[in-house]
């Protein structure tokens, strides 16, 4: 399904820091979004994912048929790789990690402790979960965070065949995953106005005007 | 939602909340649930603090108030509800603070399960770990403090029946505080007040029992009290964990 994105203002802490964003999501499309740091990537991503409210605007898929990958994992450190898996796959109501566990090469690591894992390993683990998700638009927030170069392939090809079989990615990076396919929107233009020049009050202004 | 979603199709197994939570939502809250009782037995899950504390308290009062067996029966229905109260109180903080410090609960937010049966699966595994092996372990400790023979049956059903109370308040405290730090003991101010009214009835209920007197009034206001938390904090826990995620 197209993603259609509407002049969507987006608020961190009640300080809006992105406005007017508006862009479309082809299904085998991928969107790379670029900026500064502190330019409001993660909270445009996280507000796409339905985390937290748009100041304005409007997402035209909702959040059920997507599936986000923050800074943080989602591991649970006392359980095993294959465990961590098999939960989050039951939560969205599927079954198989073995392709998953295939794809992120962790056949090898699946009963090993999450903790035993190194930085580039979990980080792989956090990434197998979009794949047992079954959902078609995958928000990432720098995915390739504490990857080897071998790792960040290997996640490239999985963006190709999760692209290839009709989803679609829209994800926060600095790093080329080398993919042909991919857009990139610039946040810049985007930054909301300051107040004096005339743009939106943050939650903060209101409540002291 | 603020937001306006256009009805978008699902990919594989997309659902729309709560219209299409079927058999797979169900099955994805049994995996959380089991999940979580997995955790807690592990190491350094916790089962067993609150245990360990409702024992040294059952073990301390005796010792502290002396040895005059009727002064400790008379305060025994109390002490043990009151210890059983606060051995709960000790592990409430990690029922929501875990999953929000590894991200878990982000991705929780946004899974098919809703968010009231997430809150909903986490106070009863808490309650699985912590206020099940509390009424089991009471009347041992009651043994411990000379409770009369006629208070146990009372004993054992008022915990039974109100732990449930204390494990859906705690989680609806523990929602209120996610994303504080070290929020312990706001956690405790704000959950204290609310575990009173468990309390008294449950500890009169036992005092009754061990009078001779009809003890089921209490008893019966107590489990109100539990029906009522049960069915009604879960959506008042979803909606401040959606506040505290923002």
């Amino acid at each position: 399904m197209e993603v259609r994105v509407d002049t969507l203002a987006v608020a961190r802490g009640g300080i809006p820091v992105l406005e007017g964003v508006t862009f479309r999501l082809q299904p085998g499309r991928a969107l790379i979004l670029r900026g500064p740091n502190g330019v409001g990537k993660t909270t445009l991503l996280r507000t796409i994912a339905g985390l937290q409210p748009a100041l304005e605007g409007r997402v035209s898929v909702p959040p059920e048929s997507m599936a986000y990958a923050a800074h943080a994992d989602g591991l649970k450190a006392v359980l095993t790789v294959e465990e961590n898996l098999r939960f989050w796959a039951a939560v969205h109501g599927l079954r198989d990690v073995e392709a998953a566990l295939v794809a992120m090469d962790l056949l090898s690591l699946r009963d090993r402790r999450a903790a035993n894992l190194s930085a580039g390993q979990k980080r792989r683990l956090g990434l197998a979960r979009l794949l047992v998700t079954g959902r078609a638009v995958w928000l990432l927030d720098e995915p390739t965070v504490s990857l080897d170069v071998a790792s960040v392939a290997l996640f490239g090809a999985a963006v190709r065949a999760h692209l290839a079989g009709g989803g679609s990615a829209l994800m926060a990076t600095h790093i080329d995953l080398g993919l042909a396919e991919a857009d990139v929107l610039d946040l810049e233009p985007f930054r909301a106005r300051g107040r004096v020049a005339g743009g939106r009050m943050g939650a903060f202004d209101e409540a002291f005007q | 939602m603020f937001l306006q979603r256009g009805s978008g199709r699902g990919f594989g197994c997309g659902r729309d909340g709560w219209a299409g939570f079927g058999v797979a939502g169900g099955a994805g809250m049994w995996a959380l649930l089991i999940r979580d009782l997995r955790l807690a037995v592990r190491a350094g899950g916790g089962f067993g603090l609150g245990l360990a504390f409702f024992l040294l308290v059952a073990v301390l009062v005796p010792l502290g108030v002396g040895p005059e067996g009727d002064v400790l029966g008379r305060i025994a229905p109390g002490i043990l509800w009151v210890g059983a109260l606060l051995a709960c109180l000790l592990s409430l903080d990690r029922i929501f603070a875990l999953d929000f410090e590894d991200g878990s609960l982000d991705l929780l937010a946004t899974a098919p399960i809703p968010l009231e049966g997430v809150v909903a699966v986490k106070a009863l595994a808490h309650w699985l770990v912590t206020g099940v092996p509390l009424t089991l372990a009471a009347p041992v400790l009651g043994v411990l403090l000379n409770l009369p023979a006629a208070g146990y049956g009372w004993l054992v059903l008022s915990l039974a029946l109100g732990t449930p109370a204390l494990s859906v308040i705690g989680a609806f405290g523990a929602a209120l505080v996610v994303g504080v730090k070290r929020g312990g003991l706001l956690l405790s101010l704000l959950v204290l007040p609310l575990y009173v009214p468990t309390l008294i009835f449950g500890a009169e209920a036992v005092s009754r029992g061990v009078a001779g007197q009809a003890a089921e009034v209490p008893l019966l206001l107590m489990t109100g009290i539990t029906l009522g938390a049960a069915a009604l904090l879960p959506f008042a826990a979803a909606a401040a964990i959606r506040i505290n995620l923002r």
